[in-house]
């Protein structure tokens, strides 16, 4: 508690001003130039001369930079971080110091841009590596992802020096303490492993929110891959009444609820191994507010995934390769019920690690922060008792 | 007077300090491994053969490229390898000259094996334009100025696979040329090398591909060639126009070698074509099932071509018939691709162990080992009287400091 309130009492007391954050009228105008850069180039032609205009800045141009990322595209946020490295690099090698307290301050300033803020952290623990520790207690929370990472990896680290000294009324404390904050997936699971050693196992599937209850309808046909373009009844309009011509015969939607660790919903199950079909999975996901979400699929095979009736993103490959938070696609949730519909796909391939035809669907925050439907999916509705005869994973 | 003595003086200092050539791209000038010197160290075992050895901020299997007195390293490192790094070195002591950092605008899922930094850049002598698996591409000049950046990953986000792109750049002609190609998407871009607008951009037949573009010279007319599993698509730099194409079964991993005016295509084995009649369409010159590389690209020297497979069978043929003379086992496994100067080849297998082997011998034959003590996936690279090996986290110069 001691160090989290020694930082911000330091900075106040120092008389460091406020007002730190976007551009002086000195870089305002290469600031503009960069912050009209868009896709495929735009704007780059003009770019080059007013990034050397800001590189050759004094150290005290780096605030106001790092203030000019707010906002700003993944375009420009790189044009700008490579001037702030420039002057940065160019101080540093000159014997400069840099402007350590306002980049504290601005540090601190949790509405800027996530990834300013961990440059900003950068150049201070560059500078005053001592100070890591201090900075980074107040972090757990932080709504940078690095930042926030690095602050959980301090617990896990003393967790770890806890578990060494078999002291396990400490270190379980730490771990769950850890878990709350994480985001990282490499570091929930390292966690998760950790309390299941200490007999508190995790319920990643719930910790990650991985949809669990889905209606699933197949196979369809996907000869020579044709399959993935092919728009197939449920892609016109979702009818889960609706009996349709399969590959092998008449369809019917089917409940499926999985209960896999990490939420796969394997069509295996409900399809039987099939090669060359498709299938659709959906589901509804209910929230009280208007809000930017995150769909956040896992998967080797190929899939489109369609909300609230557009399609949000389809990628063409199969069994290469497969991780939790694969593919992120930013979406707009609705007030009440929104729709999910996820199409995937199997190809020919016939050896034993090409079975797979499965994918994990959660939704969330841009941190990863996990989102939880505010109603029951259909497949639980009172209305909906075909739910009692779901296929289960 | 004075300063007309000096002048010489210094261009005499330059000319000595780099002696032999730059090394400006994966698998050297002529995209074959082969160095335009020969007067690279071969005793790697020598109590002071290593000039330096330096740490990296992250990792990555993309070669060092070298120009003039400057060495230029990519890494990827932090959360997801999604911060990426272009690093200009001093070849004369590995200090560090200036390092820019860059944010990945494209996914950088990829294989555990490999690495966000695993193509290699490339230069023109005045520009280093650096690509990553996530599409990001970017351009500096020498000093460390920003050129331009592109998100080819970010503008074109179905173009990527899951186990990681890996195909290097070349400049030919002021264009930049980037193959993108995936199973979901793929196209070849011809950026412009001083806007990183696109010139052209290229659709492609859509699969998984890890080769990276060879630059062909023939007759005046400088084409490249663009592998996939199709065969090779000989195109115009200047507008990506299809000029000839060679269609047959070929290899997605090693990339095919330039002999002169052969190419050397790893198809079927290894597959001979020469296209030395300019625009023509290649002649098959030969196909031989002895020689097939794996992982690593082959290499030529001296009317030999050597294929080196996965597990460390070195094989050499033959270049004017494919023949096969002489195999050799080295100690195994191998993904980086062996460089050649002189008589020497140089080849770094995946557990560090640096391997000289003298072609000029019956058999071939070792004659000096060097143990990095490190995985090594990266293929070294050759300029100016040196060797330079680099790990996920550290990188070598062999030769004079």
């Amino acid at each position: 508690m001691l160090k989290k309130l020694i930082l911000p009492t330091l900075i106040v007391a120092s008389g460091v001003g406020v007002a730190l954050a976007g551009p002086t009228k000195e870089i305002a105008g290469p600031v503009q130039t960069l912050r009209a850069i868009g896709p495929e180039g735009l704007g780059n032609a003009a770019a080059a001369a007013a990034w050397k205009e800001l590189a050759a800045g004094p150290a005290t141009t780096l605030v106001p930079l790092l203030g000019a990322m707010d906002g700003a595209n993944d375009y420009t946020l790189n044009w700008l971080r490579a001037a702030v490295d420039a002057i940065a690099g160019r101080e540093l090698a000159a014997g400069h110091p840099l402007p350590l307290l306002q980049l504290k301050q601005f540090l601190q300033q949790t509405e800027h841009n996530p990834r300013a803020r961990r440059l900003a952290f950068e150049l201070v623990v560059g500078a005053e590596p001592a100070t890591t520790d201090l900075l980074l207690a107040g972090m757990l929370n932080d709504p940078s992802l690095e930042l926030r990472r690095d602050a959980v990896q301090k617990l896990i680290d003393q967790a770890d020096q806890a578990l060494a000294r078999t002291n396990l009324i400490v270190a379980a404390p730490l771990l769950q303490s850890a878990l709350r904050s994480a985001r990282d997936v490499a570091q929930i699971e390292d966690i998760a492993g950790k309390l299941q050693g200490l007999g508190q196992p995790v319920d990643l599937q719930k910790h990650f929110g991985f949809l669990s209850e889905w209606k699933v309808i197949g196979p369809f046909d996907n000869t020579e891959n044709k399959g993935f373009e092919t728009a197939y009844p449920p892609e016109l309009k979702i009818d889960l009444a609706a009996e349709y011509d399969g590959k092998q015969g008449k369809i019917r939607w089917q409940d499926y609820i999985t209960q896999h660790k990490y939420g796969m919903v394997d069509m295996n199950r409900p399809c039987g191994k099939l090669k060359e079909v498709t299938a659709y999975a959906t589901t509804d996901f209910y929230s009280e507010r208007a809000r930017p979400v995150e769909l956040r699929l896992g998967g080797k095979n190929s899939w489109k995934v369609w909300f609230n009736g557009q399609l949000l993103f389809a990628h063409d490959e199969y069994h290469a390769n497969q991780e939790i938070d694969q593919y992120l696609m930013p979406a707009q949730l609705r007030p009440g019920r929104n729709t999910i519909l996820v199409k995937v796909c199997q190809n020919e391939l016939v050896k034993d690690w090409t079975e797979e035809w499965e994918f994990q669907l959660r939704v969330t925050d841009a941190l990863g922060t996990p989102i939880a439907s505010t109603s029951p999916p259909r497949s639980a509705d009172p209305g909906n008792p075909a739910g009692k005869q779901a296929t289960k994973n | 007077m004075r300063f007309r003595i000096w002048s010489l003086f210094l261009l005499l200092a330059f000319s000595a300090t780099l002696s032999g050539a730059d090394w400006r791209q994966f698998r050297g000038p002529r995209s074959n491994g082969a160095a335009d010197e020969a007067n690279v160290p071969t005793a790697l075992n020598a109590s002071n053969s290593i000039a330096w050895k330096i740490n990296l901020p992250g990792r990555g299997l993309s070669s060092p490229i070298i120009v003039g007195d400057r060495v230029f390293v990519t890494c990827s490192s932090g959360l997801n390898q999604q911060r990426l790094h272009v690093i200009c070195f001093n070849a004369a002591d590995g200090a560090k000259l200036w390092e820019r950092q860059f944010w990945a605008t494209g996914r950088t899922m990829c294989h555990e094996k490999i690495s966000v930094a695993a193509p290699t850049p490339a230069s023109d002598g005045e520009h280093v334009v650096a690509i990553f698996s996530s599409n990001d591409i970017v351009c500096l000049d020498l000093e460390g100025n920003l050129i331009w950046f592109r998100g080819l990953g970010r503008d074109y986000p179905n173009a990527n696979n899951s186990l990681g792109m890996a195909a290097s750049l070349l400049i030919v002609g002021g264009v930049v040329l980037a193959q993108v190609e995936s199973d979901s998407e793929a196209f070849t871009a011809g950026l412009e090398l001083t806007t990183g607008l696109n010139r052209w951009k290229l659709p492609r037949t859509r699969g998984a591909n890890w080769t990276s573009p060879v630059v062909l010279k023939a007759s005046g007319l400088e084409l490249v060639a663009l592998q996939s599993s199709q065969g090779i698509a000989a195109i115009d730099p200047a507008t990506g126009k299809s000029v000839w194409n060679y269609t047959n079964n070929t290899s997605v991993t090693p990339s095919s070698t330039l002999n002169g005016s052969t190419l050397l295509v790893p198809s079927q084995g290894l597959t001979a074509l020469e296209f030395g009649s300019g625009d023509a369409t290649p002649k098959q010159l030969w196909r031989s099932g002895q020689l097939r590389p794996g992982t690593p690209s082959p290499t030529v020297l001296a009317g030999r071509v050597f294929a080196l497979n996965d597990g460390g069978v070195l094989t050499c043929g033959d270049a004017a018939t494919g023949d096969r003379l002489w195999q050799l086992r080295l100690k195994g496994p191998f993904s980086a691709s062996p460089v050649v100067a002189g008589k020497f080849l140089y080849c770094v297998n995946e557990k560090g162990l640096a391997q000289v082997v003298d072609t000029t011998k019956p058999e071939g034959e070792v004659v000096s080992e060097l143990d990095l003590g490190e995985t090594v996936l990266s293929t070294p690279s050759i300029a100016h009287g040196a060797i330079y090996f680099r790990s996920d986290g550290r990188l070598w110069k062999i030769g004079k400091s």
